[in-house]
């Protein structure tokens, strides 16, 4: 059969993921030290996971509501608006997903048009620009740069916006690069989209990863922009959950009723063991003050700043991230192109990273390491980045 | 004593990991490393850090040891409570804890020595004689799983995908 011929166009033409290479060369090697996982290292906490296995145990083994487990719904709204201080109703504007990824595609799909354009701040996480082709629209990247630690500006914004404009997507804290949006940085998105008709999707799944006495900001608490945004989160960062696949999408509820009448027909509900989960872990929270969240977030810290250490004692230059679990450091110094230098140093020195090019055009000339890993194995990688970079240098 | 903030960030770390240089820890806070070093010393100076001992799995060392808790019931003394009891138990090698214990007794102790032996005789010649003991129950511990927070024989891999977006 000529395949090709038969299947999706748009799906053919999806480029290959630019980590795929570096999983296949780390799967061959013995004790490669590996600064490419984008999970947490912790293991979900046991109140969570026990949860889990009782709700096996008391048989719920069945259907839950499209939009998710009541009971679950309300945990988040009450999360929501303590953490996030904004309010969304549990009966219709929150929809339970399977990962936050599910609530990407969810949005796209509710909102483009054939040829509708989606502002993308660049580099970012690989799923918007396929998620975007796949519901017929446009992505239009927005580059971003350390020099402004990351952040998407107003003026920059202004002068992407064209009629086609349907969305912009605004995943901050941000994977790769940890910089983060703060109130007043918002506000100013917030003054240029008020007189226009677009739509916003805030990504905030690294929204308990902030560092530097820094909190998150909702762009949906910004005043005026609740009713044109998607805010978008889940359990995976902020409790170690990712492979429970527990994420949620809120809108307002105009919104969230088309977006849930897509989750209603593909997948129905999220899986009922992962809810259970999910609200143990809100109660939980909310009973401790999110004593597991903030131990975590404070190893990570700690972390954080060891990396920054290495990179600065070395001298690649190296924006101080305030969010989410990835320092991006440049090695455009060493004359050598990102993809380049993380084989390389993945072939010599046994440490995998990934290139800042994985995702976008604008992370070339840097490199995505993450600090989800032991600390002494963070140690360890960072001596061998340090060997393999003055080698570079002919040192 | 009043501990700052910073004090108790060190203590933290240290309690994480008491090897840690004051090089790393500095790192680790965004501290200097003088100000690391000045508040560990303070620390052990008003007691709050009172020695570093390493955790340590003797069952899988060749080295015997018993251990056993015993609960034990006391006639306080008037004036000085529980403490001088207290103090006439503490002071034997073989005691490595002492608990003052709301409930059904008194004192817990977390006793050990090399042989049961020696640790029987420790209960019947010592303890039980000593003048306010009123009586003992002595638990032998028999396999030890979880220590100070650390899961004794927990082999934690990391099946995590190697690199992810």
């Amino acid at each position: 059969m000529n395949y090709e011929k038969l299947l999706n166009r748009t799906v053919q033409e999806i480029p290959p993921s630019g980590i795929r290479k570096f999983f296949d060369i780390v799967s061959t090697m013995k004790d490669a030290i590996s600064l490419g996982v984008g999970e947490p290292d912790f293991v979900t906490p046991w109140n969570i996971c026990e949860s889990a296995i009782y709700s096996i145990e008391q048989g719920q083994t069945h259907y839950s509501s499209n939009w998710g487990d009541l009971n679950l719904r309300r945990e988040i709204s009450d999360y929501l608006h303590a953490r996030c201080g904004i309010d969304y109703n549990p009966n219709n504007e929150i929809i339970v997903t399977v990962g936050a990824s599910e609530g990407i595609d969810l949005a796209l799909r509710t909102m483009l048009e054939p040829g509708d354009e989606v502002l993308i701040p660049d580099p970012s996480y690989v799923s918007y620009s396929p998620c975007v082709h796949l519901s017929g629209g446009v992505p239009v990247g927005i580059p971003t740069s350390a020099d402004h630690g990351f952040k998407l500006l107003p003026e920059q914004l202004k002068a992407c916006i064209t009629p086609r404009t349907k969305a912009l997507i605004l995943p901050y804290p941000n994977n790769p690069t940890g910089g983060i949006m703060e109130r007043a940085d918002l506000e100013a998105l917030a003054e240029v989209l008020k007189d226009t008709d677009i739509l916003v999707i805030s990504d905030e799944i690294y929204s308990e990863l902030t560092y530097g006495g820094r909190k998150h900001v909702s762009f949906a608490s910004i005043p005026g922009m609740f009713e044109r945004t998607v805010t978008l989160n889940g359990f995976s960062k902020a409790f170690a959950m990712t492979g429970w696949r527990m994420g949620y999408a809120c809108a307002p509820a105009p919104i969230a009723r088309l977006m849930c009448k897509i989750h209603q027909f593909t997948i129905l509900c999220a899986p009922v063991q992962g809810q259970a989960a999910a609200a143990e872990a809100l109660r939980a929270g909310r009973e401790d003050n999110y004593a597991s969240v903030e131990k975590m977030r404070k190893v990570y810290d700690q972390r954080r700043r060891i990396m920054l250490d290495g990179f600065a004692k070395m001298g690649l230059p190296c924006f101080e991230p305030l969010g989410a679990f990835y320092v991006f450091p440049n090695i455009a110094g060493l004359n050598m192109k990102s993809d380049e230098f993380c084989e390389k140093l993945l072939r010599e020195q046994k440490v995998a990273t990934v290139p800042g090019t994985a995702f976008g055009a604008s992370g070339e000339g840097y490199i995505r390491c993450s600090y989800a890993t032991a600390t002494d194995k963070i140690i360890e990688a960072l001596r061998r980045i340090e060997l393999f970079v003055r080698r570079q240098r002919g040192e | 004593m009043a501990l700052t903030q910073e004090e108790i960030r060190v203590l933290d770390l240290l309690y994480q990991d008491a090897r840690i240089t004051p090089e790393r820890a500095a790192v680790m806070l965004g501290m200097t490393e003088q100000a690391v070093t000045e508040a560990i010393r303070h620390l052990e100076e008003e007691r709050v850090i009172v020695g570093y001992p390493a955790l340590i799995n003797w069952d899988k060392t060749p080295i015997e040891k018993v251990k056993a808790v015993i609960e034990v019931k006391v006639t306080p003394q008037r004036d000085r409570g529980f403490d001088a009891i207290a103090e006439r138990i503490y002071r034997f090698d073989e005691v490595t804890a002492v608990y003052l214990m709301s409930g059904a007794y008194d004192l817990m102790l977390e006793v050990q020595a090399a042989t049961m032996r020696t640790l029987a005789s420790f209960v019947s010649q010592k303890l039980a004689t000593i003048d306010g003991v009123m009586s003992t129950a002595t638990h032998f511990v028999l396999k030890k799983y979880k220590f100070e927070g650390v899961i004794l024989e927990e082999n934690h891999t990391d099946n995590r995908l190697a690199v992810s977006p």
